[in-house]
């Protein structure tokens, strides 16, 4: 599951401290991206596209890593053997893609370790919608239904683009994502066709998730600085107005379906431009929570904290002290 | 220490104490071992294919996390495991030496080389032709 990317850094959007790249490299370079093919990790490449897809991975890998949390600990409550099953299913699916992502990512020369301490040390950024609570079981099916529709939309084109290690992670991600998807939307189908309380509470869940949904693209493009560069480079396939747009199209006709609603009077389809229309969900809160103020963002770190100093006397023992650490090959 | 927002919504946080914990946590480098390509293997008969890679300790751990993260869905019938440093390539830069296979020069020691057809046709065409003026 991946979202939003935070905001660009001021010194790439201002081309500051760019190191200048070989121009008959990187005329190369840009030609075989124009020509469809891929980037791999020993290839030659810009010092903003390393560093750009560094960062864009690693938070995906974040990302993977940090959703795990507020589903896994409903494990223990999840209604039902099958439910129960599927959860754990996902929950170790979320993990393996941490591991897939991270691994791509290293390719790009940065340490699993260094990015594992830079998730600790609040350097580096993960989804904004994994730092609020699930505070019902109709929030987990939220999240496995919507959540990950969101997070599909956003790895199907990003699987389109130019760097290798990535795309091929993200294929097999989006295989695994179509099963949470799945389960999620059964899960969600159960309650909203259930009892009163159950739709009362699947409703509830709704209400709390819309906001950190439509923020999960990221600003609106009016507002978000876009890098010609990044989409040249194929690192940006679409914008944050699109891929919100393509997931509330396929998505709220299914809300609809089961006769649940929205909580936003103004949210309807302007048929001529085709684009949803929104009241505005308040970014500055988005800006709050992506800088650490959100309601699960303390809780969230310390857990990584804790899980890395529990787990480290095991990681220590199996230690081989002759052996290297070698960057991934592919 | 982080300082936690109360009331604390994940009740897993009680169950583990974290307001004990750190927040000076500092992963090693090497911490997470080295790295293996994964080769996976759908069915017998078929080739072993690269599919990615694990951090392991070692080779039985490593095929252990290759079973968890490659072989856990789908079929599967065998994974190896190699260490990356021990995958030896060509650079891509030199992918230019491999040309040559394609090449249309190179069309003699390929099947498509040889247009039989072509001449199989010209005789029974001429055969129809001196049948034809008899």
């Amino acid at each position: 599951m991946y979202g939003n990317a935070d905001p660009l850094p001021e010194d790439f959007i201002q081309n500051k401290n760019a190191p200048t790249d070989d121009p008959i490299k990187l005329g190369e370079f840009e030609a075989r991206i124009d020509r469809g093919e891929k980037i791999e990790p020993h290839d030659w490449m810009p010092a903003d596209y390393r560093k750009q897809l560094i960062r864009m991975i690693e938070q995906h890998a974040h990302s993977e890593i940090m959703g795990a949390l507020p589903e896994g600990t409903w494990i223990t409550r999840a209604p039902g053997f099958k439910r129960k099953l599927a959860l754990i299913a996902k929950v170790q699916d979320e993990v393996g893609h941490g591991h897939l992502l991270y691994s791509a990512a290293e390719t790009l020369d940065k340490s699993r370790e260094a990015m594992i301490n830079d998730l600790l040390n609040g350097k580096s950024k993960y989804s904004n919608i994994f730092n609020y609570p699930a505070k019902t079981w109709a929030d987990v099916t939220v999240i496995g239904f919507l959540v990950d529709a969101a997070a599909i939309v956003n790895q199907v084109i990003n699987s389109k683009g130019s760097y290798g290690p990535y795309c091929r992670a993200l294929e097999r991600i989006c295989y695994e994502e179509s099963f949470h998807l799945k389960q999620g939307h059964d899960a969600f189908i159960t309650l909203a066709t259930g009892t009163k309380a159950q739709r009362d509470m699947v409703q509830e869940a709704l209400n709390r998730w819309y906001i950190p949904l439509i923020h999960f693209f990221g600003p609106s493009d009016k507002d978000s600085v876009h890098s010609q560069k990044l989409m040249k480079w194929r690192v940006k396939l679409a914008t944050n107005d699109f891929m919100r747009n393509q997931f509330l199209d396929q998505y709220i006709p299914k809300i609809y379906d089961l006769d649940l609603t929205l909580p936003d009077p103004n949210l309807k389809k302007n048929l001529e431009t085709g684009y949803w229309e929104f009241s505005d969900p308040d970014w500055s809160e988005f800006k709050r929570v992506i800088n650490g103020d959100g309601p699960c963002n303390a809780e969230r770190i310390a857990v990584r904290h804790y899980a890395e100093e529990h787990g480290r006397w095991v990681r220590k023992a199996l230690m081989k002290p002759t052996e290297k650490a070698t960057l991934p090959f592919a | 220490m982080i300082p936690l927002k109360s009331p604390i919504l994940d009740p897993r946080i009680k169950r583990v104490d974290v307001e004990q914990t750190f927040n000076k946590t500092v992963v090693n480098e090497n911490e997470n071992w080295f790295s293996w390509e994964v080769f996976h293997q759908k069915k017998r008969g078929d080739q072993h294919i690269h599919v990615g890679i694990v951090h392991a300790p070692d080779e039985q751990l490593a095929l252990l996390f290759a079973k968890e993260q490659y072989g856990r869905r789908l079929l599967c019938a065998n994974i190896w495991v190699v260490k990356s440093s021990d995958i030896f390539t060509f650079s891509y830069d030199d992918q230019d030496m491999f040309d040559n296979a394609t090449a249309p020069e190179k069309q003699y020691r390929d099947a498509s080389g040889f247009k039989v057809m072509e001449k199989i046709n010209r005789y029974k065409k001429l055969k129809k032709e001196k049948s034809g003026t008899h």
